[in-house]
């Protein structure tokens, strides 16, 4: 086991990519993604990665030439954040559809306009019908890990997977962790192997027109139209989610770290309250869970989405079997309807027994501040009101810390 | 690897006659050679074969007498173009069909 070492959360990331052997590393810089690339192009400069770094002009093109080298049968790697994590939005559709294990790191931003550099979800829920698999870190610790779990991950259910983690809050703060060493990620990642690698000597064409009917290729094998291979995307993510749970279990024999890879609760078990939270603010609800139970004697949880798409529907749903009030504090929206998280738990606890009732709280959009303490106080105030409020009132969300 | 459970669906081809289906139904007109002036079938000599070259579809064959597979001639006219001699000419695939007008 290797000592634990003080960086920031975009050094761990770029740590997690050199321990996987990324080949190919093509990305544009962009606030807060930038440390990530700049590490890694000093890595590779300095001949302590055996990559490719392509520099390009665009997002666009950096996804492009990930989609080529992962054709290629080569190990791609990029990373952005909002406005650029948009620009390539084309062609994430195509990385997906195209079923190449592409691994990005997206430093999560609030999108123009107006121009925001800091931090809020929007960027990654915004893709979120993309086919991509998502996954939010908490720490520094689950960015290093998340990131070589999201590597074998792709590369056994063929699925690009997104790993995100919070602008500045985790990008760009210090926090101790542990790099695993060279040794057991070799043998935890095994080379990329890719069946349709594009190479002279057996020509494919990939991805050309596909008709909406399934055809007979050359060979007189039955292959699909576009809708049977995108059934089978649909099919195969939400398959996904047991081969998450099979690598965290690998994984954390190899390492000793892990065992809760897409709901991560803390203190849920007789929880009458279960707040509802992705990425860092989850971490920072710990806090105010211990306060509310110390302090007021109310019996609060939280319960941190680890892996947001796939939706872990059932997972999600059993789990808040035994609550009464299910809080979704959430950094991004769809906008005119309600947050996007607290959509989809609501459509997750429709075909179970127990319903519970449901609050949905928009926070910290545009790196707006969510002090620890108006979390405290929310949760306290919406706990002692009962949350009498009337089902449609309560289904509107709740903005915290609006300032006009 | 792929998960041998994952079936990984894509559209993936090998270049192949009729991997976009028998293109010749898009045909309106077809190329038919006039073998008294092709080169190649007037010298006996594998001479020329701009047809068989320049056709987008590889359809041509590069034979002393060429042949065009209809299956896959989408009848696009560029042989008739090409050819330094004029022996191709582009004919209405109508006048074909069974019970077209002879004359």
């Amino acid at each position: 086991m290797s000592n634990p070492i003080i960086e920031s959360g975009n050094v761990a990331a770029a740590m997690a990519v050199q321990l996987a052997r990324a080949e190919v590393i093509a990305a544009y810089p962009i606030t807060p993604q930038t440390p990530v690339t700049e590490k890694l192009s000093e890595l590779i400069a300095a001949g302590k990665m055996d990559a490719e770094y392509v520099a390009v002009e665009s997002e666009h093109s950096a996804m492009a030439v990930c989609i080529g080298a992962a054709s290629a049968g080569v190990r791609a790697f990029t990373a952005t954040s909002s406005n650029g994590l948009l620009y390539m939005s084309e062609q994430l559709h195509w990385a997906a559809g195209a079923r190449l294990p592409i691994v990005m790191c997206v430093v999560n931003r609030a999108i123009g306009a107006p121009w925001s550099v800091w931090n809020d979800h929007q960027d990654a829920i915004s893709q979120r019908d993309t086919g991509w698999i998502q996954i939010f870190a908490k720490d520094h610790q689950e960015i290093v890990d998340m990131t070589l779990k999201a590597f074998r991950l792709a590369e056994l259910v063929h699925i690009p997977v997104m790993v995100n983690y919070d602008g500045y809050y985790l990008s760009h703060t210090y926090m101790p962790f542990e790099p695993p060493d060279a040794e057991h990620v070799d043998a935890f990642l095994p080379a990329y192997t890719y069946k349709h690698a594009l190479t002279p000597e057996r020509p494919e064409s990939l991805n050309t027109v596909t008709l909406p009917d399934a055809r007979l290729d050359v060979d007189g094998i039955k292959r699909g139209g576009y809708m049977d291979i995108r059934h089978n995307l649909h099919e195969e993510m939400g398959k996904s989610i047991e081969v998450w749970e099979e690598i965290d279990q690998e994984f954390q024999a190899l390492f000793g770290r892990g065992g809760h890879p897409v709901i991560d609760p803390y203190r849920c078990d007789d929880a009458d309250v279960v707040i509802v939270a992705m990425g860092s603010m989850a971490n920072q609800f710990r806090v105010v869970v211990d306060r509310l139970r110390q302090n007021d004697g109310l019996k609060v949880g939280i319960l941190a989405l680890q892996m947001y798409r796939p939706f872990p529907s059932a997972i999600i749903a059993e789990a808040l079997q035994s609550a009464r009030h299910v809080m979704v504090y959430e950094k991004g929206l769809s906008y005119g309807n309600q947050g996007a998280l607290y959509g989809d738990i609501k459509s997750a606890l429709y075909p179970y027994p127990a319903r519970p009732r449901l609050h949905n709280f928009i926070a910290g959009l545009g790196g707006r501040a969510i002090p620890t303490e108006s979390l405290y106080q929310t949760m306290k105030t919406a706990c002692e009101q009962d949350l009498q409020t009337p089902s449609a009132q309560a289904d509107a969300p709740q903005w915290i810390g609006l300032q006009l | 690897m792929p998960d041998p459970r994952f079936k990984v669906l894509t559209s993936a081809s090998t270049s192949g006659p009729g991997d976009a289906g028998r293109t010749g139904s898009w045909r309106v007109e077809r190329p038919v050679i006039d073998m008294s002036s092709c080169i190649p079938a007037k010298t006996g000599k594998h001479a020329c074969h701009l047809c068989w070259l320049l056709c987008p579809d590889n359809v041509v064959s590069k034979e002393i007498e060429p042949a065009i597979d209809l299956e896959y001639c989408k009848g696009c006219g560029i042989c008739a173009q090409e050819c330094p001699v004029q022996a191709i000419s582009m004919v209405p695939d109508a006048d074909f069909l069974e019970g077209a007008d002879s004359e």
